[in-house]
């Protein structure tokens, strides 16, 4: 890191995110990272302006003609809504709608295209589901993605599994294989990092009374026995530290693993939370790892794939306003951001398959018990920007990897967008993340909301400086995201707490589906919410099924 | 002043302008070596130093006073800079961009400093000798020590020394003789002056003596190694370092460091690799090499009046227009690429494959080995099934594997990956007396015994290859037995792995 960048990551890096929004042009940058004149790129925002209009009480037109009779309504074109749709369609229903209010479906799952590749905007890989997870295994395999083995195993297609090189971390001026930066650690550092793993292979095998794992995909098969859901209690920086892992080295790759899949620093994760990252993948601690499936849309394949099928169901650009249930069918008004007008539908059944935070301002007789619970989800703001570059930056050392991180950095660096594709020469397009990881998340959405494309190109330019001092002479445009609601935060305390458990009991014929009811935002607790919702309908409607998710 | 160290004197001129040649020659070679187009670095060189001399010349006529003591400070900066210059450029070479800037600047202050220094003895002497005979001496010792540069430079000092030892050396007679200059002109220096120039001369010998002593890390960085033979190309690419160096027994292709051929016996690896694919029972027509942009196995190829079409599809288009271009490969090569029944695409073969649609009879795959992930994904299941889709059922395809002597392991992963993605393959093997054994695999959709005869009109084309030799390619010694080994996927670039453990114990 070049002495410009805050040295401590613990101790500044709140007041680097203040002065990086804040005063982006001001000296802290040391007069190295100006935004050069000659870029261009688009600053992209998930529709903030009509998601504020909504929570002020945007009342649209008079909706025009008799509401649309449908058995299903299913808000939200997220994986949640997504999957609902799946699992509705492969019971045999068709006469369903899925609105979703961004022109493109897939939510934080969304992708974009350019000339050369598709990149991702958000989530971009999903681990291998574990056999247990049939109901994912079976989707994936609709999309090509895995295939059963003749000795009834399941492997990933080789274009999907992740290519080597996958992972490398520049740290110490250099890049090196994987993301732990071992060649730094000392002998106390490899001594607690074998007590860290012997901890978490603990965890692994760990069974309760009826067989149970302690952490397992999706959250609902996790054992609920008290020896697990007390960890919940406890930050992730709280549990290494009551296991004898001090070690700096290591709490900064926890921290980036919780950085990474939760956009919380390890001493706002929950140590259960924590944990299940590490622990929630095998089923033994001796299975081999597991590959990574991932494509050059990032998870934005899984949305493609799953819009084609349901192109027929699929609405986008269809902001949904007002849910209103009545004796035997829900009244949903929808503005039509298109024709700017407003239309109804009458649905026997609904899935909430939006966040949970908007079900306060999109069902005004939700009660007051419902509403006290979903205020206590809390989201993360994330920035996400795309890089489209040129041709590759010379370097020596490790090769560029899927996934390249730089040892210290508030970001979580950088995915290759073309790696999937087998190209290792020309022009790319690389995807960085910086998860916005304040103590009152409403704060970090302020600043976001404030920040300009010239303050992130500045520090995206300023963050791969060290690791890439050649990279503007690639660049040919920065795409810049802001995600103000990006995903739902698994502080201590929420995943076992009662608010999570109330938000997802139906309400009247309104299901509610969405990662966020895990506490975790990740594609399988999207998908494995997404079938539950639509199985309750099925359930509901009386329809014969055999559940995808039952154990 | 007596006569013996005017004599002396006049070998210090003999040094002085031996010096100032080989720091010239040093450049030009130098530049030749890491820009290529020698004909255009020596010119430039030379140019600049000569007018740069002539700077030097007229500059000398604003020293008015000190003349002995600027003699001798010169002579000890053209030490210091000229005795630098090789390492110097060397590592520069990797860490910047504007290089040229840098190498033309060097070579034109050397060349001032010099240019210096004759006018500067002159004025020194003239008091001293009679004009006429003057010039006349320090000119002629002048061209004798030009001579002398020139003789000494291409026959002993590169290939005994190096260009890196040779600029150390040469500094560090620089030097001395500055410091021989501080004894011969002492009656026209103060004491001062004295202590200061012989403590600087001392200084600067030292420096270039350490620098000399760990010459060997900087020669291993500088790949200068590879000029024990003689350059006689270099360029580079996005995509790789092409050198090509000339001994007595040829020339050879060197690709990132890595012998590609050697022109004396590359015969017998490329008509290993090529006949046994295209001698077979049915005519082959539509062939499609991977990587071999030295246009070498084409030439086997069109050995064959029934093919129709050969494309050749390797990665970098330098490379492949050196193989047209460059006379000693494109003779050597017999013009191949020119034919035109010959299609280059310069693209990642795994790109490329992807977007195909038409279908090859037989497919010569000539890949570097496989030493980084850019080229073991070329190794994978992924890409040998796609290859297979594009192959017509009676298609014959042969690999390059690199040695199953040296890397046992690297090359029966090869083979497994072949099975694993559904060919029949054989594995066989030939000798190349530059490499060693070396291996290769013939695969086929369905299965196929390898070829036993070769149609007599090639046989009499060919070099190394008769039926009888063709079939002993197939048979497998006791020292090539199978040894186990994964299957190469692009999620594991297992050989990777295997092929830099392996070659690695061979360092």
């Amino acid at each position: 890191m070049s002495e410009c960048w805050p040295g401590d990551w613990r101790t500044n890096r709140r007041e680097l995110l203040q002065s990086a929004l804040l005063a982006a042009t001001t000296p802290w940058l040391c007069g190295c990272g100006e935004s050069p004149p000659s870029l261009k790129g688009e600053m992209l925002s998930p529709s903030f302006d009509l998601g504020h209009r909504i929570r002020d009480g945007f009342r649209p037109p008079t909706p025009e003609g008799t509401p649309k009779e449908v058995d299903v309504l299913i808000v939200g074109g997220g994986i949640a809504g997504l999957s609902a749709g799946w699992r509705l369609k492969r019971a045999g229903m068709e006469n369903f709608r899925i609105l979703e209010m961004e022109h493109v479906a897939g939510g934080t799952s969304r992708s974009d295209r350019s000339d050369l590749t598709a990149y991702p905007w958000g989530a971009h890989y999903v681990p291998f589901p574990n056999e247990q997870n049939r109901a994912l295994l079976q989707l994936l395999e609709e999309m090509g993605a895995v295939s059963q083995r003749p000795d009834g195993r399941w492997g990933a297609a080789e274009s999907v599994a992740c290519r080597t090189p996958q992972e490398r971390l520049f740290a110490g001026g250099r890049w090196g294989e994987g993301l732990f930066p071992a060649h730094l650690a000392t002998q106390e550092d490899a001594r607690q990092w074998e007590r860290f793993e012997a901890e978490i292979n603990r965890w692994i095998d760990w069974r309760d009374a009826e067989g149970r794992p302690a952490f397992t995909i999706p959250v609902d098969r996790c054992s609920p026995a008290a020896e697990v859901t007390r960890l919940d209690a406890l930050t992730m920086a709280e549990w290494l530290n009551r296991i004898g892992v001090t070690s700096n080295l290591i709490h900064w790759y926890v921290d980036y693993c919780c950085r990474d899949d939760y956009g919380l620093n390890v001493d706002q994760t929950s140590a259960w939370a924590g944990i299940f990252y590490f622990a929630s993948r095998k089923t033994k601690s001796t299975e081999e790892e597991l590959p990574i499936l991932t494509w050059p849309a990032g998870n934005g394949a899984i949305v493609d794939f799953l819009s084609a099928l349901l192109a027929p169901q699929l609405e986008t650009g269809q902001a949904v306003f007002h849910l209103r249930p009545g004796e035997t069918r829900t009244t949903v008004a929808v503005f039509d951001l298109q024709t700017q007008t407003a239309k109804e539908f009458s649905a026997k059944q609904v899935i909430f398959a939006a966040p949970q935070f908007m079900a306060l301002f999109l069902i005004p007789t939700l009660s007051e018990e419902r509403r006290a619970a979903t205020r206590e989800f809390q989201y993360g703001s994330w920035v996400v920007a795309n890089l489209h570059l040129s041709g590759r930056p010379p370097e020596s050392d490790y090769p560029l990897s899927w996934d390249n991180v730089l040892f210290e950095s508030l970001s979580l660096g950088y995915v290759v967008a073309t790696h999937q594709l087998g190209s290792d020469f020309g022009p790319t397009v690389w995807t960085w993340y910086y998860p916005l990881c304040d103590e009152i998340p409403a704060e970090a959405r302020k600043k976001l909301l404030n920040s300009t494309w010239e303050d992130w190109t500045a520090l995206v330019l300023k963050d791969l400086d060290a690791a890439h001092p050649d990279l503007r002479k690639y660049l040919t445009k920065i795409d810049v995201m802001r995600w103000g609601h990006a995903m739902v935060q698994p502080r201590p305390g929420f995943v076992t707490g009662e608010a999570r458990m109330q938000a997802r009991q139906p309400f009247g014929s309104i299901h509610f589906a969405g990662t966020d009811l895990s506490g975790l935002a990740l594609m399988e607790e999207a998908f494995y919410h997404g079938l539950r919702a639509a199985e309750e309908v099925l359930a509901a409607i009386g329809t014969e099924f055999r559940s995808m998710i039952a154990t | 002043m007596n006569r013996a160290p005017l004599f002396l004197l006049y070998l210090n001129v003999l040094a002085v302008a031996t010096c100032g040649l080989i720091y010239e020659l040093l450049a030009g070679t130098l530049a030749s070596y890491l820009l290529g187009d020698s004909v255009t670095q020596f010119s430039l060189v030379i140019g600049i130093y000569l007018s740069a001399l002539g700077v030097g010349a007229w500059l000398s006529k604003f020293v008015e006073r000190k003349l002995a003591r600027c003699f001798i400070e010169v002579e000890l900066g053209v030490a210091l800079l000229g005795g630098t210059s090789a390492p110097f450029l060397f590592l520069a070479f990797g860490a910047i961009d504007w290089f040229q800037v840098l190498l033309y600047g060097l070579v034109f202050l050397i060349g001032t400093l010099v240019g210096l220094e004759l006018p500067l003895l002159m004025r020194i002497l003239k008091d001293h000798v009679d004009f006429n005979d003057l010039v006349s001496r320090v000119l002629t010792f002048d061209y004798i020590g030009a001579l002398l540069a020139s003789i000494l430079f291409p026959t002993l000092l590169v290939p005994q020394l190096g260009l890196i030892r040779t600029s150390l050396i040469f500094g560090i007679l620089n030097a001395l003789v500055g410091l021989w200059g501080t004894f011969l002109l002492r009656p026209l220096l103060t004491d001062r002056e004295l202590g200061g120039l012989r403590g600087r001369a001392t200084l600067v010998i030292g420096l270039l003596a350490a620098a000399f002593i760990k010459a060997d890390d900087l020669t291993s960085y500088a790949e200068e190694s590879q000029l024990s033979a003689s350059i006689i190309h270099a360029e580079s690419s996005p995509y790789q370092r092409i050198l090509i160096t000339q001994n007595k027994t040829g020339f050879q292709l060197f690709l990132n460091g890595h012998l590609q051929f050697n022109s004396f016996d590359e015969y017998r690896y490329h008509e290993a690799l090529v006949h046994p694919a295209m001698a077979a029972p049915t005519p082959r027509r539509n062939v499609l090499v991977l990587g071999g942009g030295d246009g070498l196995a084409v030439r086997e190829i069109l050995r064959y009046p029934e093919v129709e079409q050969i494309t050749l599809v390797d990665l970098d288009p330098k490379m492949t227009s050196l193989a047209k271009r460059f006379p000693p490969l494109a003779e050597l090569s017999d013009h191949s690429l020119d034919d035109p029944r010959v299609t280059v695409i310069n693209q990642d073969a795994f790109i490329w494959i992807d977007q195909q649609s038409n279908k090859f009879d037989t497919v010569i795959v000539d890949f570097p080995d496989p030493g980084t992930f850019s080229v073991g994904k070329l190794y994978s299941t992924f890409f040998y099934r796609k290859l297979q889709q594009r192959l017509t059922d009676d298609a014959r395809i042969t690999i390059q594997c690199t040695s199953p002597l040296v890397a046992p392991q690297s090359y029966w992963c090869i083979l497994r990956t072949l099975e694993a993605a559904g060919f029949h393959v054989q594995p066989y093997h030939a000798a190349v007396p530059t490499f060693g054994i070396w291996g290769y695999a013939f695969a086929t959709r369905v299965p196929a015994d390898p070829p036993t005869e070769m149609d007599p009109e090639i046989v009499s084309q060919c070099r190394f290859l008769n039926s009888e030799i063709m079939q002993g390619l197939f048979e497998a010694p006791g020292d090539i037995q199978t040894v186990d080994a994964e299957v190469n996927q692009l999620n594991n670039q297992i050989l990777v792995q295997y092929y830099e453990r392996e070659w690695s114990r061979w360092e």
